[in-house]
């Protein structure tokens, strides 16, 4: 029986022969990670299903970075039990100062490959999607589970074939895809399914344009979203992984839910304007939005293809005087490789503040919530109501390009319009 | 299993978890401590509804976002046993059910539906009533009925060491 990438993972992954779109299956993990928020509340559960050992120590993995550093004591508390849970365990911890944010630190150290199965105590656990991976996000009693026996229960979904055709032009990034792709089939249209990207579109996209797109999957309701591993995959893993992989593709003759195309080369710098991802305008439809802090950063776009286009358009420029610009870069590796190429310089220059990695504000966690009545625009994955802080701010999604060009402007504008400009 | 509760509704589209439960209270690990924030960023008015055995009523694409189980384990805290709605995102779904709460999809009835109305819901017979009306529900997946009257998957998966069978 024909199947598509995501049913063939499941299935390799289980105890049975054959499996079909509806079916409840039990699927084998090849990683479980979870974090200071999911991780305590899911030790709990594991010691009230009765069992001491973790499956495998070498499957797990644990990471402190929502309330990182900590911003109080209860949030140490947590971190605290993380890491003593994870020595007593024998598993790999990420702590302080050691890796930064979760999705990003787990495909930037070669833990995931082509072809795994991985659980994750966050939503954004579809964000490995882009190495071909099915990453899913679960709840805390769930990965219980998966931390006592090594799996889930999962029923199988169906596929959505997105194709992306044609190239993306100046200014596009990834995020602009997946908020395309959101605004076609909205906020619930990936429900019981798998995105799969495909297309010469797909297949040029930088693995870093691939993450911000697999990790917004769960923002159409989507189980994961998924590229099948090619060159640009095999690239980034030389010398990053050392587990053994195989590409794995859907067969030609697989059945799609349904099928849908984005064109690459007439595709604009979107912004989702507040409180909905799936809100999505034209950049130029958002100009003169006026904006009082900028957030770029996240587990979607604080990589250092994002900071690469953050310092093109704060380079000798000044941070607008009424706007507050945070930069997090989503990694130690991605703050280091920022600050040997200069590029932390030319943010703090420009007026940003720099944090180091952590999810913080991205959630109303801390370090950059809002008050009542201000706007910001972040590069962060979620724009709903109350998301970073007051229920009466407003937060609008972008690209690093917008992002940072509304730091400069103090309100929304084409990037285009920033970087023409003569330098100040 | 025989479910019977007070409805109290959820009325709008796309509830996602940040509103259920915001991100500054996720640093708290206990369901006793996570009940106070409820629905603070929907409505904390709300809570003053959760009095006894409530069915809480939504609407379509209910429990977007977020993995955070602390909104479900805050619901099971406040003694709600069953989410009866439209439609539900699925790590939310999930949570539900892990943690042994009914979650049932029948667009009709959460429609109809009214406030304080008494809602009695019958797994066996695949039906529900309120205000004298009825109701076939959706058949529920055997696996799932069978998580949820056991109380959850800490007590299922706990069944099933007893059995030695693994899960």
């Amino acid at each position: 029986m024909p199947h598509t990438l995501a049913e063939k993972l499941l299935i390799s992954h289980s105890e049975v022969d054959d499996a079909s779109p509806g079916d409840i299956i039990m699927v084998r993990c090849d990683l479980v990670m979870a974090n200071d928020v999911s991780g305590p509340v899911a030790f709990r559960q594991m010691e009230r299903m009765g069992v001491q050992r973790v499956f495998d120590p070498s499957k797990v993995v644990m990471v402190s970075d929502h309330f990182m550093p900590a911003k109080d004591a209860r949030s140490a508390a947590l971190q605290k039990r993380l890491k003593s849970w994870s020595d007593l365990q024998g598993v790999y911890y990420y702590g302080q100062g050691r890796g930064g944010i979760e999705h990003t630190v787990l495909v930037e150290d070669g833990w995931i490959v082509p072809g795994m199965v991985i659980a994750g105590g966050d939503s954004h656990t579809c964000t490995y999607g882009a190495l071909g991976a099915f990453g899913t996000g679960l709840g805390s009693t769930d990965i219980a589970a998966c931390l006592a026996f090594g799996e889930f229960w999962q029923q199988v979904p169906g596929t959505i074939q997105v194709e992306f055709t044609g190239h993306k032009g100046s200014f596009v990034a990834g995020k602009d895809l997946i908020l395309a792709v959101i605004a076609d089939i909205g906020v619930g249209g990936g429900a019981n399914a798998v995105l799969e990207f495909v297309g010469e579109g797909a297949a040029s996209l930088s693995l870093d344009d691939r993450l911000a797109v697999a990790n917004m999957a769960v923002e159409a309701g989507a189980e994961t979203g998924i590229f099948p591993a090619d060159e640009v995959t095999a690239r980034y893993l030389d010398r990053r992984a050392d587990r053994e992989w195989h590409p794995e593709r859907s067969d030609p003759d697989a059945s799609y839910v349904r099928k849908v195309k984005i064109d690459l080369n007439s595709l604009e710098p979107l912004v989702a304007l507040p409180h909905s991802p799936g809100n999505v305008v034209a950049v130029s439809e958002a100009r003169g939005t006026k904006i009082d802090q900028v957030y770029i950063g996240n587990c979607s776009n604080g990589t250092i293809t994002d900071l690469r286009q953050t310092a093109e358009i704060l380079r000798g420029n000044r941070v607008h005087p009424d706007v507050r610009a945070i930069i997090v870069p989503a990694s130690q590796k991605v703050y280091r490789q920022a600050i040997s190429e200069g590029l932390i310089d030319v943010f703090v220059e420009a007026g940003a503040v720099v944090s180091t990695p952590t999810c913080g504000a991205c959630f109303g966690g801390h370090m950059g919530v809002l008050a009542e009545g201000e706007r910001a625009i972040t590069t962060t994955n979620r724009n709903f109501k109350g998301r970073m802080g007051s229920p009466l701010a407003e937060v609008c999604l972008a690209n690093a390009y917008v992002a940072a060009a509304a730091a400069v402007a103090g309100e929304i504008v084409e990037p285009a319009s920033i970087c023409s400009e003569p330098v100040r | 299993m025989i479910i019977e509760g007070r409805a109290v509704l959820v009325q709008q589209d796309n509830v996602d978890t940040d509103m259920l439960y915001p991100g500054a209270y996720l640093n708290i690990d206990d369901p006793e401590g996570m009940k106070p924030y409820l629905f603070e960023g929907l409505d904390p008015g709300l809570r003053e509804e959760l009095d006894g055995d409530v069915i809480l009523v939504v609407g379509e694409n209910f429990g977007a976002g977020s993995s955070r189980e602390h909104v479900v384990q805050a619901m099971k805290a406040w003694n709600i046993r069953c989410v009866l709605g439209k439609s539900f995102v699925r790590i939310f779904y999930r949570n539900c059910i892990n943690l042994g709460l009914l979650a049932i999809v029948q667009p009709q009835a959460a429609e109809e539906i009214k406030a304080n109305d008494i809602v009695r819901i019958d797994t066996k017979a695949g039906e529900l009533s309120a205000a004298g009306r009825r109701y076939s529900i959706p058949q529920i997946p055997d696996f799932v009925l069978d998580m949820v009257s056991s109380g959850g998957l800490v007590s299922w998966a706990s069944r099933r060491m007893e059995e030695n069978t693994g899960p």
